[in-house]
C-alpha cells in the first residue's frame, strides 16, 4: 500500500519538476508567442538591429529572435548545461553572484551581475567597464572605447562565420544604434574547442562555484553532525545521520579501498572519500530541476580535468621503483620491442589514465543532462513553442514518462559515475603502489 | 551550427579550474580533518571494542567450560570422598565396636572373675566362720556334755586322758 503511495508520490514529484522545466522555458521565450505581452522594447531592439545591419555590415540577428513555431531543443539544452555568471531562479527573478572579472591592460573589474541590469534571458541593460551580460554570461566589448564607464545596451545580436574552416559565432551588443563585437571569456583549449585566450579572463563566483560551495557547505554539515554523534555517542549504537552515512564509509573503505590499494590503503582514505563525495553530491544536486540544483558542474570539464589530475599528482606522488619500472622498462622484454614499442605505450597510457577519467565523468553527466532537458523540450517541440495547446499535451505525456525514466536513470549514473572515479583513482594508487612479485621474473 | 560554438562546458576555464582547485582542496582539508578522521576513529575503535566483545566472550565461555569440568571434577571427587569417609567411618564404627566389646567381654571376665574369687573368699570366710562356730559350738557341746560327764572325778580324769590321745592322733 505504501510502496503504491510512494509511486504516486514520484510521479506527481516528477510532473511538478516538469512544470517548473516547462515554466522557466516558457518565461525564456515570451516572444516566442505572438499573442502574448510583446516587450515594446525587445522589437525595437530587433528592428534596431535590422536597421544597424543594413547601415554597417552584418551584424547578424537579434539573439533571442525565434520565428514562431518554431524551437530549438538543442540549443535550449546547451544553453542550460553551461555555466553562467547569475542564476536564474525563476521568471525574471535571478540570484546575482559576484564577478571577478580581470582583462589585461584594464586590470581588475569587480562587481556583481546585478550591475549588468539583467532582464529576459539574463541580458543586461547597461554595461560596466566595457563588460555586459548576455544570456547571462559575462561578455567584454572589443572596442576599448567602452572600456570605462556604464553604456545603455539596446540589444545583442549574433552571426555566425566561417573562419579557419570552422564556424564560430559572433556575438554583439547595440549602442547607440551600432553593433559592437563582443569578446567571449577566456578559455584554454587553445581554440580546439571554438574558444581560446581573448581580451579577458572571468574568474567570477559563477552558478557552478556556488553550486560547488553549496554542496561542499551542505556535505560538510551532514559529516560534521554524523562526526559529532559519532564522537558523543562513544561506545554506544551508531544512531540517526551516523548511522545513514557511516555504510557509504566503510563500502569506499572495504569494497574500494583496501581491495584496490592495499595494506597502505589507510592514507588514501580522505581522499577518496571526498572525491567520491563531492562527486556524488553535485551530481545528485544537479539532478534537482530548479533552484539550488540543476547546475551541470561534475558535466563540466573544467571540474573533472581538477579532480582527474588531483588523482594524477596523487598516483604520481605515491609512485615507487617497481611502477616506473615497468612503466619506462617492462623487465624481460628485448630492448627493441621495449624501444620501438611497449615503452611508448606505456607512456602514453600513463597520460591516459587520468584524461579517460576526467572524460567519462563529464560526458556521462553532460549527456544526462541533455537528454533530459531534451525530453522536456519534447513539449515546445510538439506544441510548436507554444503555438499548438494539443501538440503540448501531446508533449507533456510523451516527456513525463521519458524524464521519469530518464532521470531514474540518471539517479544510478550519479552513484555510478562517483563509484566508478573512486575506483579508478584507487585502482591508479593500488598500480603506483605495487610491489614487485617474485614470480615475475 | 551553434552548437559546437556554444558547446563552452568542454572549454576549460581558468576561473573554474581555480575555484574547483580551491572549493575541493579545502573540502578535502576540512572534511579528513573535522568529518572523516573523527568517524573513522570511532569507527575502528567499535570494531575493536565488537572484537573484544567477541574475544571476551568467547574466553568467558571457554572459562565456563573449564569450570564446569573442574566442578564435575570437584563433584566427582566429593563424591568419592564421602564414600571414602562413609567407608572408613563404617570401619572406624565397626572397630570401635569390636573393640568395646572386646574391652566388655574383658570386663565382664574380669567382673565374673572377682565375683568369683569374692565368691571363693565368702566361701573361704563362711568356712572360716563355719568352722569356727562350729569349734564353738562343739566346745559347747564338749563343755556340756564334759560338765555332765565329768561330773564325778573319775569320768574327769578318763574324759582327759581320751582327750589327750586323740589330740595326738590328730
Amino acid at each position: 500500500m505504501t510502496a503504491i503511495r510512494k509511486y504516486w508520490i514520484a510521479l506527481i514529484f516528477s510532473g511538478l519538476s516538469l512544470a517548473a522545466f516547462a515554466q522557466h522555458d516558457h518565461e525564456h521565450h515570451p516572444q516566442q508567442t505572438g499573442d502574448q505581452h510583446e516587450q515594446p522594447n525587445q522589437t525595437d531592439h530587433a528592428q534596431t538591429a535590422a536597421a544597424a545591419g543594413g547601415a554597417h555590415g552584418d551584424c547578424g540577428h537579434p539573439i533571442d529572435e525565434v520565428k514562431e513555431g518554431e524551437f530549438n531543443a538543442g540549443e535550449t539544452a546547451i544553453h542550460h548545461i553551461a555555466d553562467a555568471n547569475a542564476v536564474h531562479i525563476f521568471g525574471n527573478l535571478y540570484l546575482h553572484l559576484p564577478c571577478i572579472l580581470y582583462a589585461p591592460g584594464h586590470g581588475w573589474t569587480l562587481t556583481t551581475t546585478s550591475a549588468f541590469h539583467p532582464h529576459h534571458h539574463g541580458n543586461g541593460e547597461v554595461s560596466k567597464k566595457g563588460y555586459v551580460l548576455v544570456h547571462g554570461n559575462v561578455m567584454r566589448i572589443k572596442d576599448p572605447a567602452f572600456a570605462a564607464g556604464e553604456y545603455n545596451i539596446e540589444g545583442y545580436t549574433h552571426k555566425e562565420i566561417e573562419k579557419d574552416g570552422k564556424t564560430k559565432t559572433i556575438y554583439s551588443a547595440l549602442i547607440n544604434g551600432e553593433c559592437k563585437e563582443l569578446d567571449p571569456k577566456s578559455t584554454l583549449d587553445g581554440g580546439i574547442m571554438g574558444g581560446g585566450i581573448t581580451s579577458f579572463y572571468d574568474y567570477s563566483i559563477t552558478r557552478n562555484v556556488f553550486t560547488m560551495i553549496l554542496t561542499a557547505l551542505l556535505l560538510f554539515f551532514l559529516f560534521r553532525v554524523a562526526a559529532t554523534t559519532a564522537m558523543r555517542r562513544e561506545g554506544q549504537a551508531p544512531k540517526g545521520l551516523q548511522n545513514f552515512l557511516e555504510p557509504f564509509y566503510t563500502f569506499i573503505r572495504d569494497d574500494v579501498a583496501r581491495p584496490a590499494i592495499g595494506p597502505k590503503y589507510e592514507k588514501y582514505m580522505p581522499f577518496l572519500l571526498s572525491v567520491f563525495f563531492f562527486i556524488l553530491g553535485l551530481n545528485l544536486i544537479g539532478q534537482i530541476p530548479f533552484f539550488p540544483g540543476s547546475a551541470n558542474v561534475t558535466g563540466n570539464i573544467s571540474v573533472t580535468i581538477v579532480l582527474a589530475l588531483i588523482t594524477f599528482v596523487i598516483m604520481l606522488l605515491s609512485s615507487n621503483k617497481h611502477f616506473w619500472e615497468h612503466t619506462l622498462w617492462m623487465p624481460g622484454i628485448p630492448p627493441v620491442l621495449k624501444i620501438l614499442i611497449l615503452t611508448p605505450v606505456e607512456i602514453l597510457g600513463l597520460f591516459l589514465r587520468p584524461f579517460t577519467l576526467l572524460l567519462r565523468l563529464f560526458a556521462n553527466i553532460t549527456a544526462g543532462h541533455i537528454v533530459i532537458l531534451c525530453f522536456v523540450g519534447l513539449i515546445f517541440i510538439f506544441g510548436k513553442a507554444g503555438t499548438s495547446v494539443g501538440g503540448s499535451i501531446t508533449g507533456v505525456l510523451a516527456a513525463i514518462p521519458l524524464s521519469l525514466f530518464m532521470m531514474a536513470l540518471e539517479l544510478l549514473v550519479a552513484f555510478l559515475q562517483a563509484f566508478i572515479f573512486t575506483m579508478l583513482s584507487a585502482t591508479y594508487f593500488g598500480m603506483a603502489l605495487e610491489e614487485p612479485h617474485h614470480d615475475h621474473h | 551550427m551553434l552548437f559546437l560554438a556554444d558547446f563552452s562546458v568542454i572549454k576549460p576555464d581558468p576561473g573554474l579550474l581555480i575555484w574547483t582547485t580551491v572549493i575541493f582542496g579545502l573540502f578535502w582539508f576540512l572534511m579528513s580533518r573535522f568529518a572523516f578522521k573523527p568517524i573513522a576513529e570511532s569507527l575502528k575503535k567499535r570494531e575493536s571494542d565488537i572484537q573484544y566483545s567477541l574475544d571476551e566472550a568467547k574466553r568467558v565461555r571457554e572459562e565456563m567450560a573449564n569450570l564446569q569440568a573442574e566442578n564435575e571434577k570437584l563433584l566427582q571427587q566429593a563424591r568419592e570422598e564421602r564414600t571414602q569417609m562413609l567407608k572408613e567411618a563404617k570401619e572406624a564404627a565397626e572397630e570401635y565396636r569390636a573393640e568395646k566389646k572386646a574391652l566388655a567381654d574383658q570386663e565382664y571376665r574380669r567382673k565374673v572373675e572377682s565375683a568369683l574369687q569374692d565368691i571363693e573368699n565368702q566361701k573361704l570366710a563362711a568356712m572360716v566362720a563355719l568352722q569356727n562356730q562350729a569349734g564353738q559350738l562343739a566346745v559347747e557341746i564338749a563343755e556340756k556334755v564334759l560338765r555332765k560327764e565329768l561330773a564325778d572325778k573319775s569320768a574327769q580324769e578318763a574324759y582327759a586322758k581320751n582327750l589327750a590321745e586323740s589330740i595326738k592322733l590328730n
